[in-house]
């Protein structure tokens, strides 16, 4: 086990979800990521924070082989990411599909399970039956034959979630799956992240909305292009942490979070 | 086999050849890449003839199978390179591979039976007197065994690698991430296009494959929402073209190919126009109905606010509308019994207020 002041602790034996070992992005020149080293512990919700360009969505990315390493190695459960392509599922960003794409809400949750069939396989009547399950825990029956592009934002998030849990994955990478939902499927979100971790499943998120990091995570990675801090919510997600993360932004930034923090009570009261 | 039938066959099998692989080529917003391989694989027919020395079909599709995709990757290359756009770098490979097809065409093959014209613009005409022979026996019209073959290849590649294709299609990142290599299934897809390509231009010329590539996929896009259903549409209306193109063909005594493209267009105008959901027209009186109804609500919410009835001239000033627009709005609305006309003034009715209260329209407040 890693003793370095970047590992987050994690039950005594456990393997860690993920283990990422001197990670460098870069594209063309320029580094993205610089030199990352962190150990994720498993069961928990992890929430991936910082600036705009910090890297967050290249971390995920690259961690999956999607967009290529210069340096370092990462592990999932132990294993190499190919070797355990059946235990992480990954929820992208719901801007980086063609929601004209002629295929219904069911069919897009299904694809979720093309995974485990491999190659060549079709899906049955077992697997349509999964996908089906799948939409009910996310609210989603109702729509299952419905045209993806007659779904509100808010609906294809939801839809990405189903799919994700037709993967049935132990650890989920999910790229800011609160981005732009309405109150109702935030909530909804939420109830899931939840269900998966009292399952034992593992959530990375990419976490845009620092009011409700400490809300809704229990876990946070801070980042900008280097670790800044990683590690429990309680201990990490400091004014000190997020001061080093942000950098100068930060006076912006915490007038903007005092200015909410005094105006929550209303929020709250319009968002329910 | 009669002439027409030879030709009918060959032209439907172009036409359900290029429609399957097309719908993909146009959900990957690729539609222009089948034009672009169907110049860029003179260099591989070239080569191939060179090689050979004969202009047997075989070497011809190898040759020109591996220069579509060669293509493929050079446009993606290029456009990776982040220095010229995706369009762009289609129009710089292609252009830049058929010259370079010309010359090996012109330099080393001008006095040999392998003209550009031939190449280029195969002539779907000629096809029934153009037999395949072998050991002395005569086994049918080449181009129908050419046309054919590509026909079945590619409609079992669809068939097995259907679920792979639609979702490296959708979410290249999910196919990725769950280990069907879309980079793969994307050379599979464009190595059959660039072997589709070849081996109907051959046959039927040019322009027919670029327009069967694209303009039954169009077509179909705007009358389901189902891939599966697309494709078998697609198939559909490029037959339907063929059928169509050679009978006005035969009326008007013009270029077979040429009226078979034309109208596969015709088609794609029709259905952009009357599409029940997706088309011009459907979409038009949609917009009509909307603003219609709108006009309405807001000419009802200004009666229930002011209480007591308006004059016309009133409305009339206040909206600032065309006064025939203003006209029918009214009168819509009167026959609907939601105004009525009462002291020379408008006034809202009960059901009027009733309408609104349903669509969500309470007391504005003030």
């Amino acid at each position: 086990m890693k003793s370095d002041a970047t590992s987050v602790k994690s039950p005594a034996g456990a393997v860690p979800a993920v283990e990422i070992h001197d990670l460098t992005v870069t594209y063309r020149t320029k580094p993205v990521l610089w030199d990352l080293d962190a150990s994720l512990p498993p069961g928990h919700l992890i929430a991936i924070v910082g600036p705009n360009g910090a890297g967050k969505s290249t971390l995920l990315k690259a961690a999956l082989g999607l967009v290529p390493r210069s340096t370092g190695w990462v592990k999932f459960f132990g294993q190499p990411y190919e070797k355990q392509r059946r235990l992480v599922g990954y929820v992208p960003q719901r801007e980086s599909v063609d929601w004209d794409f002629p295929t219904s809400a069911l069919d897009v949750v299904s694809m979720g399970l093309y995974g485990r069939l491999g190659w060549l396989r079709r899906p049955g009547r077992r697997d349509r039956a999964a996908a089906e399950a799948c939409l009910q825990k996310v609210g989603m029956a109702d729509f299952a034959g419905r045209q993806i592009s007659q779904l509100s934002g808010g609906q294809q998030q939801r839809i990405f979630l189903a799919r994700a849990l037709a993967q049935d994955a132990r650890l989920y990478f999910m790229d800011e799956p609160f981005a732009g939902v309405d109150a109702t499927t935030e909530r909804a979100i939420l109830e899931l992240l939840q269900a998966l971790r009292a399952e034992g499943r593992t959530v990375v998120a990419v976490h845009h909305d620092l009011q409700t990091v400490a809300e809704y995570f229990d876990h946070v990675v801070l980042l900008n292009m280097r670790l800044v801090a990683a590690g429990p919510v309680a201990t990490t997600f400091t004014d000190e942490n997020l001061q080093r993360t942000y950098g100068g932004r930060l006076t912006v930034l915490s007038q903007a979070a005092e200015a909410l923090t005094r105006q929550k009570p209303f929020a709250r009261d319009r968002a329910s | 086999m009669s002439p027409a039938l030879v030709i009918l066959l060959v032209g439907g099998a172009v036409a359900a050849s290029c429609a399957v692989l097309g719908v993909f080529l146009v959900l990957r917003r690729l539609a222009l890449l089948g034009d672009a391989i169907s110049h860029s694989v003179l260099p591989g027919i070239a080569i191939a003839f060179l090689f050979t020395g004969t202009r047997n079909t075989l070497p011809m599709l190898v040759g020109a199978g591996a220069l579509g995709v060669l293509t493929v990757f050079l446009v993606e290359a290029l456009g990776r390179s982040r220095r010229v756009r995706e369009d762009a770098s289609i129009g710089l490979v292609f252009p830049v591979l058929f010259s370079i097809g010309v010359i090996l065409i012109s330099r080393f093959a001008y006095h040999v039976d392998l003209d550009l014209d031939c190449v280029l613009y195969g002539e779907i005409a000629y096809t029934p007197w153009d037999v395949l022979t072998a050991g002395g026996r005569e086994l049918g019209p080449r181009a129908l065994w050419i046309t054919g073959g590509v026909l079945l290849a590619d409609l079992v590649l669809v068939l097995v690698l259907y679920k792979e294709l639609k979702l490296s299609t959708f979410d290249p990142g999910l196919a990725a991430a769950l280990g069907f290599s879309p980079v793969l299934i994307h050379y599979i897809l464009m190595g059959a296009v660039s072997v589709t390509v070849v081996g109907a231009f051959e046959s039927v010329g040019a322009i027919l494959v670029v327009a069967m590539l694209v303009v039954p996929p169009a077509a179909a896009s705007l009358l389901t929402e189902r891939l599966s259903h697309m494709l078998v549409l697609a198939v559909l209306m490029g037959l339907a073209a063929t059928a169509g193109g050679y009978g006005a063909a035969r009326l008007l005594d013009c270029s077979i190919a040429g009226a078979m493209a034309a109208v596969a267009g015709v088609i794609f105008l029709f259905t952009f126009l009357l599409a029940p959901s997706q088309g011009l027209v459907a979409r038009l009186l949609r917009r009509r109905r909307l603003r219609a109804r709108l006009a309405g609500r807001l000419l009802m919410l200004h009666l229930r606010e002011s209480g007591a009835p308006r004059p016309r001239s009133e409305l009339a000033r206040r909206f600032g509308w065309d006064p025939a627009a203003l006209d029918r709005a009214l009168h819509r609305l009167q026959a609907e019994g939601l105004v009525v006309v009462e002291n020379g003034g408008l006034r809202l009715t009960a059901d009027g207020g009733l309408t609104l209260r349903e669509a969500g329209l309470d007391e504005i407040a003030h």
